[in-house]
């Protein structure tokens, strides 16, 4: 009775085009959006904001990259971190030898770089698949960190080999380096989070986002159909690849506030591919759940213990938390496959006859 | 022009010079290969039998060798401590097979793979909180001592415990294909791998078989873990190792066990002979980390299906 | 069914986001712990955090804290992951009224936290790791990096080599092996290296070990066969270290002229090449063992860590870095108040102010753990840069040498060109040291 479809009639086709064609969801969606911008930086402390917000919101990028790629056009890729790293780095060497290039636009052209270096190590999936190629992507992820550790260029020729965040402002609010405001950081964040979701969406509704289904689907069959496999694998790569550029170029600039190798080595790209799956694959949504439990749930366990007064040793409760995440990644496969995504699926599927089920 | 030199030609006038540099360089990929392939074996024995991809085989070298020489440190005999190792590991793969893969039978191979994760994340904290997160030297008497061999051009270094690691992997799979061309139960393998279905439908109980494809695999894992233990002294970092069987595994298929003895020695010896002609000389060095990964990937273009792979992999 | 479990698990989330609200309101003098006793870097982990844990206890148990106030430890275990560890720091450094010092012990959270605790005011206490140029205390008033930097250390390592070659002249026409970690961590002597290569007439082949694995170490051992240096210099860590060791002794290398940085001469280190290790060389900038009067008080204590690690390099290191915040803490409250909290500002500026005699080390029973110290506020490593040089004779580390200095006539400005740098690139106007 709470969420229904019954009764909503569309009168014309961009009604039924729509983004989300059920109010409840248009408004629940919109309310969200409104409380994350104007809500959040209001009420929520700094903790919640830069230590939690910041990274789940831009590790959401990366997995909604990954999603594409994965989730979407069937492509299985262990290179995420790579792609995040080369478009933190390359974010840094744009942002400081053109200094007078606005911070929004030089994520986004890290962002293209990361897609261009993305269609090249893309070139495998034309003849390999599944395993083999998640196994040829790792070839991307350690090729590229040694290349950006090994070439001083990309650090401007810095002595430490980590550079830090350049200070950088929108409308004259500091968004990155360590300096900048909470909100103003947070809402930087935010505005790519919306935008790029938004954009995904589209895209997976829109013509090259059918074709990337067909392929995952069964790949001759879309042949057969006329959807050429080059260009469409190619623009998976790439359009992940430029989400996960914009991703490893704000946890550069906007999380860790350093430019440093480590912070996109191998575990990344794991973390990522977690997201995907524990969230969804092939769901907008489920990149965004995904995000927020991965990288929730150790802290969660983690702090658990010093909330409920029980005082255990540090190691101990890391072990813990490794156990539990384990166990908890595998409970979740076994009761539903499809990720936290479908879970809410059916969740809407139940309240749609709460409280009356048949 | 001479930047061509360097490359095409260079590296290859040093080969000739210094011979016996060229040998110990081969020798020495070779040796590492046969390490790789210790660790590239776990993972083509279960991606045989079931098809699964797992992710774990690295912690299981880590959790096999941490049981191992705890045991051994708590005052129990090499060879029991062994045995009771291996009773573990049965113990996990019994675990394995009732918790995690009967429940997910028929699923998407990915989301197998992303289970194994979850058995990777469990025993990574469950191995420390046993045995704790120090090092732990391995002391089984393992023959190590530099060999200082005098060839024809020069004399070359060799390591004994190098040489042992190679009759080890060549008795382990010695052993492996005796086990799976000439017993019941390795034919009931065999027929599993090639076929589920059609394997359950002659009457072959698949929840036993794949049991015993995991203990197998755990035993192979001790392997691997005693000989690396031996190397580094037993560490969580020890898990890291199977970044450096996958490439072994696409190179020599992933389910072929003589592929991944191949494999591993194709993916030594080339990253030995391109670190040092080329990597070091040309590039700066470090180069072995990602260059096993790109000649895979190359390799992948002509061959998609490895070396010794069988399945044939459709073409797109 | 579903739904019900849905319920569920937002009624438990709900209780646990009400948690989070309740603050403990302990007074003390509060040190968030950021420790990394599990993972792949672990085996250096433990033995710091215990180190530097237990100190502070000692300090509660047997002084009753610094003039009355007692210090909080909390740990938060990051395990050496940049993102958990600047989690983990901003999680604690409000706690029980705020931070007293933080130090890391991992280089990309010491790289993450630079900024963000200059913003808060928390200063850093990295010792002999992470920013190199933080020396310069113009520009980064928060950090500190005494005894002894990265670069302070390549100088001293090689005039120990001079020393033993026979002065720094017979440094000329040598040459050397640097094994390094190829990360920038690795990577931050090279620089010096080439200025000293330069400066003495020594060349040096550079040999990176890659960092994923940390094991990969065949052919740089084949290749050092090869070359034969005079001698090699180490900078790694974690596993790399026992990797290097052990393939050193299976060459036959002579261990004596096989020298490791601070962070790669620890017991775990040389333990699994067993034997074979004897006679490797490491630097270090505190002593070993437990033939310190501060040990004598630990016996018996409750409430530290057990004894395991007790007298091993990096278990002292711990210690030694905890000695420096109480006794910052004890400066601090003899200028803004004895007994009373003092805040992160207030320490950052008994650090820059922290005069550590012989005297004073004396008096905390430390003799032989921790350096004479002096920091100013131009020079935050210290005004008087060394090391000592330890041999591992197959069961403890023994101190070979005296202080050795460090060529500061080098370093400094290096250290000022880098931090140069970075305040131009950060838009940070220097501070005025003159007053």
């Amino acid at each position: 009775m709470l969420y229904r479809e019954a009764g909503q009639f569309k009168t014309s086709y961009s009604a039924d085009q729509a983004m989300l064609t059920i109010p409840l969801d248009r408004w629940f969606v919109f309310a969200l959006t409104a409380f994350a911008v104007i809500g959040v930086p209001l009420f929520a402390s700094e903790y919640l904001m830069v230590s939690i917000l910041v990274p789940v919101l831009i590790l959401s990028i990366a997995a909604l990259g990954l999603n594409i790629l994965t989730g979407y056009c069937g492509q299985l890729s262990l290179g995420t971190g790579a792609f995040m790293a080369a478009g933190a780095y390359l974010a840094y060497k744009i942002a400081t030898n053109i200094t007078w290039l606005p911070i929004w636009v030089v994520i986004p052209l890290a962002g293209l770089c990361a897609a261009a270096i993305g269609i090249a190590f893309g070139l495998p999936s034309l003849r390999i698949k599944g395993f083999y190629l998640a196994v040829a992507t790792l070839a991307a992820q350690f090729f590229l960190l040694w290349l950006f550790v090994k070439v001083p260029w990309f650090v401007n020729d810095s002595i430490s080999g980590v550079p830090p965040a350049p200070p950088r402002s929108v409308f004259g609010f500091q968004v990155t380096g360590a300096a900048a405001g909470n909100e103003a950081k947070y809402l930087f964040v935010l505005a790519f989070v919306i935008a790029l979701a938004w954009i995904a969406r589209n895209l997976a509704r829109s013509r090259i986002g059918r074709s990337w289904m067909a392929i995952r689907d069964m790949d001759i069959a879309a042949e057969l159909v006329g959807i050429r496999p080059l260009p469409t694998k190619l623009s998976a790569f790439a359009i992940s690849s430029f989400y996960c550029g914009v991703a490893g170029a704000l946890w550069a600039l906007c999380y860790i506030n350093s430019v440093e190798p480590t912070a996109f080595d191998i575990n990344r790209s794991f973390q990522v591919l977690f997201m995907v799956i524990v969230g969804g694959l092939g769901s907008v949504l489920g990149s965004f759940l995904g995000a927020a439990f991965i990288f929730l749930l150790p802290i969660l366990l983690n702090s658990a213990p010093g909330w409920i007064g029980y005082s255990v040793a540090s190691d101990t409760i890391t072990h813990i938390e490794f156990m539990l995440f384990g166990v908890l990644i595998i409970f979740f496969l076994i009761v539903e496959p499809h990720g936290l995504a479908r879970l809410w699926q059916i969740a809407k599927e139940k309240l749609r006859l709460w409280p009356f089920p048949y | 022009m001479e930047i061509l030199y360097l490359i095409l030609i260079d590296p290859f006038v040093q080969m000739v010079d210094e011979p016996s540099f060229l040998v110990e360089v081969l020798i020495g990929g070779l040796t590492s290969g046969v390490m790789y392939s210790l660790v590239a074996l776990g993972f083509v024995l279960i991606f045989k039998a079931s098809g699964i991809f797992n992710f774990a085989q690295g912690i299981f070298v880590l959790f096999a060798a941490l049981n191992f020489v705890g045991l051994m440190d708590l005052g129990v005999h090499p060879i029991l401590a062994f045995v009771i190792t291996i009773g573990i590991m049965t113990a996990l793969a019994f675990a394995v097979d009732r918790l995690v893969l009967r429940p997910l039978v028929n699923q998407d191979p990915i989301i197998l793979f992303m289970a194994t994760i979850g058995i990777a994340f469990f025993l990574e904290g469950f191995g420390e909180t046993l045995w704790g997160g120090d090092v732990r030297p391995v002391r089984v008497g393992i023959p190590d001592a530099a060999l200082f061999w005098e060839l024809g051009f020069g004399e070359i270094l060799v390591q004994s415990a190098d040489l042992f690691a190679g009759v080890i992997a060549a008795f382990l799979v010695t052993v492996l294909a005796l086990f799976f061309h000439f017993t019941p139960v390795g034919r009931a393998l065999r027929a599993v791998a090639d076929d589920h279905q059609a394997a359950l439908s002659v009457g072959i109980p698949l929840n036993n078989i794949w049991v015993i494809v995991w203990a197998v695999a755990g035993f192979v894992a001790l392997a691997a873990g005693i000989m690396w233990g031996a190397k580094l002294g037993v560490q969580f970092a020890l898990s890291t190792i199977a970044l450096k069987a996958l490439p072994v595994l696409i190179l020599g298929g992933f389910t072929s066990i003589p592929g991944a003895i191949v494999g591993g020695l194709i993916v030594g010896a080339g990253e030995k002979l391109f670190e040092n002609f080329w990597g070091v000389p040309l590039l700066g060095g470090a180069t072995e980390d990602w260059f096993a990964y790109i000649v895979a990937m190359i390799f992948l273009f002509f061959r998609p299906q490895g070396l010794f792979g069988e399945k044939i992999i459709e073409r797109v | 069914m579903l739904t019900k479990k849905l319920v569920m698990a937002g009624v438990a989330a709900a209780i646990a986001a009400g948690a989070i609200g309740v603050v403990q309101a302990e007074e003390g003098q509060f040190i968030p712990a950021l420790t990394y006793r599990t993972g792949p870097y672990a085996p250096g982990g433990i033995p710091t955090a215990n180190g530097y844990t237990d100190y502070f206890h000692l300090i509660n148990q047997r002084d009753g804290g610094v003039n009355g106030v007692k210090f909080i430890v909390e740990e938060c275990e990051y395990g050496y992951k940049t993102d958990r560890g600047v989690e983990c720091y901003d999680r604690l450094k409000d706690k029980h009224g705020g931070a007293t010092a933080v130090s890391p012990y991992s280089t990309g959270t010491t790289y993450a936290l630079i900024d963000k605790a200059t913003a808060d005011k928390v200063p850093i206490l990295s010792m002999g790791y992470g920013r190199t140029s933080a020396a310069d205390g113009r520009v980064f008033p928060y950090v500190f990096n005494f005894p002894a930097t990265y670069w302070s250390q390549a100088t001293a390592v090689m005039q120990y080599i001079a020393n033993e070659m026979g002065g720094l002249e017979a440094l000329k026409g040598q040459r050397f092996a640097f094994i390094y970690l190829d990360h920038p961590y690795g990577k931050e002597p090279i620089p010096t290296f080439d200025i000293l290569a330069e400066k003495f007439g020594f060349t040096y082949d550079k040999y990176p070990v890659p960092f994923a694995t940390g094991t990969e170490q065949k052919s740089v051992w084949l290749q050092i066969r090869r070359t034969k240096p005079a001698y090699i210099i180490m900078w790694g860590w974690g596993v790399m270290n026992a990797t290097a060791v052990k393939e050193a002794a299976n060459i036959k290398f002579d261990m004596s002229k096989f020298i490791g940085n601070w962070w790669s001469a620890s017991e775990q280190d040389v333990l699994p090449a067993g034997d074979g290790a004897i006679g490797y060389k490491g630097a270090t900038f505190n002593g070993s063992g437990t033939d310190y009067k501060v040990f004598e008080d630990m016996k018996g204590m409750s409430g530290l860590s057990d004894d395991g690690d007790r007298g091993t390099v990096l278990y002292n290191r711990g210690m030694v870095n905890a000695a420096y915040i109480v006794e910052a803490v004890r400066l601090a409250q003899e200028k803004y108040g004895e007994g009373k909290r003092v805040t992160g500002e207030q320490v950052r500026w008994a650090f820059e102010n922290l005069d550590l005699t012989a005297e004073d080390i004396e008096g905390l029973g430390l003799t032989g753990l921790m350096p004479v110290t002096k920091v100013t506020c131009l020079n935050h490593e210290g005004t008087n840069p060394a090391i000592l040089i330890q041999q591992w004779n197959g069961k403890a580390w023994e101190i070979i040498t005296d202080w050795i200095p460090a060529m500061t006539d080098v370093v400094r400005p290096l250290i000022e060109q880098d931090a140069a740098q970075y305040a131009k690139e950060n838009n940070i106007t220097p501070r005025d040291c003159s007053a």
